[in-house]
């Protein structure tokens, strides 16, 4: 579907008081992370957007798509990606691509090698045609799966619920999929993706409180936190690869 | 009253789809109540019971074919429903086999499957997909977005006229959008002259009355056999 924007309006929080951000606006592109303590409400904001609610949720939020209630509940709105997901077929990658693609209508291409190419960018352990998906590590794993997200699934709308320490390059993970023209929200802990977004909405008892901007001060941070994932993956490919680690990657 | 058939294979997560539509339900004060059909241990009607204080009723099929039982108490189990001033009905069968399909011409009929199974499974399910008019897709949380999009690609040729939906059966994310849907439907149709949408397979050999001994002699009813006589 063509989605030119989605739209969160406030509801409440599990003490009944109204939320006080009461409207957030998303378009093609856009970023927002989801912030506060376990228990806060992440999910059910995630939730919401999942199920598009209409007042009938738990918060009472609604969800517009393009300025307006949706008439029904349009399948293949959302993609989302967690912890939990894992792949469960028994195949292996490059027909595994091959069948998404065939499924989407998305014939011609040389999907698999497309992929495949954006996977390989994301996670240091390169991902081969033949290797069985079973097989793969938690990187490679999640590697695959935001490249095909990127890349095949037509959902316009990406939620992504805590996924830290994937042990992929974060950065041009989020980079690959709103570079798509995805809208993208994602919850978590990890400051690197948190700053990763311009603007982040903080939950707290169930509501939506604050919602920030990245100013100019957090955009030094942001430079700097990806800097330090940039050494800490680094190091763990390196000792990983049976290597030391030398004075001169540090000093 | 609304009434609803719920089917599907085990341990896709009906029950606890119908917890989660209770729960909403009764938060906005309507009556439900539920008919479960089982095979032989009624702790999922119990616990509705116990969970939410609604009316319940637990049918155990034991020897016999649950669908079988199923139908032959669908009237008393619509009239049970009536009895306790319901206005919406669940009756959730048990649904082994996957052969039949317990869904009834005028009766809104949801069947639940889950992502886990693969890829073929829609194609192994026969009935109970053709027949239904909402497919619930449950534990799309554990899958990859990739399986997810291909399995519910592949819903749509097996049951060309029905919508689909994905529930969480564990946070009960998508239970909304199922509700919206039962609003759309019509009130239940008259039991008494209701029809199955799809015939029930016949179930009328020695085994079905309880023999154990495999032997040819012990054989009676309806016994078909392989073409042995062609086997290589």
């Amino acid at each position: 579907m063509s989605l030119a924007s989605i739209s969160i309006l406030a509801g409440q929080g599990r003490d009944g008081g109204v939320e006080v951000v009461r409207r957030i606006d998303l378009v093609p592109g856009d970023t927002l992370a989801v912030v506060g303590p376990t228990g806060s409400g992440k999910s059910v904001l995630l939730s919401d957007i999942e199920q598009l609610a209409e007042g009938d949720t738990p918060s009472g939020r609604r969800i517009l798509l393009n300025g307006r209630a949706p008439e029904r509940s349009p399948l293949g709105l959302v993609a989302t990606l967690s912890q939990r997901t894992n792949f469960v077929i028994d195949t292996n990658v490059a027909t595994f691509v091959a069948t998404h693609a065939a499924c989407l209508d998305k014939p011609g291409e040389d999907w698999p090698n497309i992929v495949l190419g954006l996977a390989n960018r994301l996670c240091g352990e390169p991902i081969r045609h033949d290797d069985p998906l079973q097989g793969l590590s938690g990187g490679q794993t999640r590697a695959l799966m935001i490249a095909d997200i990127a890349l095949i699934s037509d959902a316009p709308v990406i939620l992504l619920d805590e996924l830290e320490n994937a042990g992929i390059d974060k950065h041009a993970a989020i980079a690959a999929l709103a570079d798509r023209g995805k809208i993208i929200l994602t919850a978590t802990h990890d400051p690197v993706l948190v700053l990763m977004s311009r603007r982040r909405v903080v939950m707290r008892g169930g509501a939506m409180v604050h919602l920030h901007e990245r100013d100019a001060a957090e955009t030094l941070w942001q430079e700097r936190l990806r800097g330090l994932d940039e050494i800490f993956r680094n190091a763990r490919e390196t000792l990983r690869g049976g290597e030391r680690l030398t004075l001169g990657g540090i000093l | 009253m609304k009434i609803i058939t719920l089917a599907g294979p085990p341990s896709v997560g009906k029950t606890a789809i119908i917890a989660h539509a209770i729960r909403v339900l009764l938060a906005a004060g309507r009556k439900p109540a539920a008919v479960k059909f089982d095979t032989r241990s009624p702790v999922d009607a119990e616990r509705l019971k116990r969970d939410f204080g609604i009316p319940t009723i637990s049918g155990l099929s034991g020897y016999l074919c649950p669908d079988h039982y199923f139908v032959s108490n669908m009237e008393e189990a619509m009239d049970w429903g009536a009895h306790q001033e319901a206005d919406v009905l669940f009756v959730e069968t048990a649904g082994l086999c996957l052969r039949c399909a317990p869904h009834i011409e005028g009766i809104p009929a949801v069947t639940v499957v889950d992502c886990l199974g693969g890829f073929d499974v829609p194609t192994k399910m026969g009935p109970m997909l053709s027949c239904a008019d909402l497919i619930v897709v449950t534990k799309g949380d554990l899958v990859s977005q990739a399986e997810r999009e291909v399995f519910i690609h592949s819903l749509p040729r097996n049951a060309p006229r029905a919508e689909v939906l994905p529930v969480n059966g564990l946070t009960g994310t998508g239970v909304r959008a199922v509700l919206r849907w039962l609003d759309r439907q019509p009130e239940g149709a008259n039991a008494a002259s209701a029809r199955l949408r799809h015939d029930m397979p016949a179930s009328i050999c020695s085994y079905c009355t309880g023999e154990r001994r495999i032997g040819r002699v012990y054989q009676t009813g309806n016994v078909e056999k392989l073409d042995w006589k062609a086997a290589p």
